[in-house]
């Protein structure tokens, strides 16, 4: 195998992998989200006070899933 | 690869519109990305100037608008950095208004989403950390590295957690920058994607045509999702932008 192909089979391999991370950022949002709605149903006087940290928490958890993204990117079309 | 016209990140090249010429090895232009972003900002100024010029009791359609907008920022500020942080008010307001404003009008066709390149969304992260980090630094003095020791930690942690703090508080702008970028470039080049193949399907005949239906609704579909997420990162970005400036005012957590 030509050393150019191998760099093509390498960079797409790893772009695909690097996306498996945003599979866990998927569960995370997921069990932000779950939790918040199973709290908000047992209390909802308190739901509307805590939309703030629902949405800190979930950029802060999806920020993992783009930094994977982002990782896929660079080998698409920076290496 | 500019040459296809469904290659999917065709849409995110910049290019002048008015070439201003080079001086010193660096190219000056009036770009798509300027024009979008002067589009963004007189949308803003004309959104808050226009309906407030002949204030009402009784406010017009758009003067509520104005003040709906107003008033969710302020209590956003409130909640999530504490009162005294209201003299921020204009730096997170401009923020919210500008990003939800570029993302909503990058949305439509022939524009340019103007979060969608790293150094634009990159610029306005390390604009914030500098102003918490300056703001702390004048307002607490040293006291601001409390910060990187949180209270009521046992003595044999501190050394595990203080290095920890300090990578945590580093890598903000990275986390911070990248967040609304990766939103929004994933976003556009999924809508391309799909719209792609409804040209491909299409350009294959009638049959091809009846399929397409399902890439152009899902297509659609997608362009609903990128105006909640457009308002959504909008909306992440000032808040994390109260958050840190929470820490600017609350440095001993």
């Amino acid at each position: 195998m030509d050393p150019e192909a191998a760099k093509l089979m390498g960079k797409y391999i790893g772009a695909g992998i690097a996306c498996i991370g945003m599979g866990g950022a998927g569960v995370g949002v997921g069990i932000i989200f779950g939790n918040y709605l199973a709290g908000a149903l047992r209390n909802p006087a308190a739901a509307a006070s805590q939309f703030s940290n629902l949405i800190f928490g979930f950029a802060i958890t999806e920020a993992m899933g783009i930094f994977s993204l982002v990782i896929g990117f660079l080998l698409l079309y920076a290496v | 690869m500019a040459e296809n016209p469904i290659e999917p990140i065709h849409q995110f090249q910049i290019h002048d519109i008015i070439p201003l010429g080079d001086v010193g090895g660096i190219h000056f232009g009036f770009t798509n990305s300027a024009l979008l972003m002067v589009i963004s900002v007189a949308a803003v100024t004309a959104l808050m100037l226009v309906p407030t010029t002949g204030r009402r009791l009784v406010p017009t359609r758009m003067q509520l608008i104005a003040e709906q907008l107003y008033t969710f920022v302020a209590d956003m500020i409130d909640a999530s950095a504490g009162h005294e942080a209201m003299r921020f008010f204009p730096l997170v307001f401009s923020l919210f208004t500008f990003i939800l404003f570029s993302n909503w009008l990058g949305l439509l066709p022939f524009s340019f989403t103007v979060a969608s390149h790293v150094i634009v969304t990159a610029a306005l992260a390390v604009l914030v950390f500098l102003i918490v980090l300056i703001y702390g630094l004048m307002r607490n003095g040293l006291g601001f590295f409390k910060l990187f020791v949180p209270s009521g930690i046992p003595w044999f942690v501190i050394w595990l957690v203080v290095p920890i703090e300090v990578v945590s508080f580093l890598s903000r702008p990275i986390s911070h920058s990248l967040r609304l970028w990766g939103n929004m470039l994933a976003g556009h080049i999924v809508l391309k994607v799909f719209g792609g193949m409804v040209v491909g399907l299409a350009s294959i005949g009638v049959f091809g045509s009846i399929i397409a239906i399902l890439p152009l609704s899902m297509a659609v579909a997608l362009t609903a999702l990128e105006l909640l997420v457009g308002a959504l990162q909008a909306f992440v970005f000032a808040v994390l932008t109260c958050v840190y400036l929470h820490d600017a005012y609350h440095p001993a957590h």
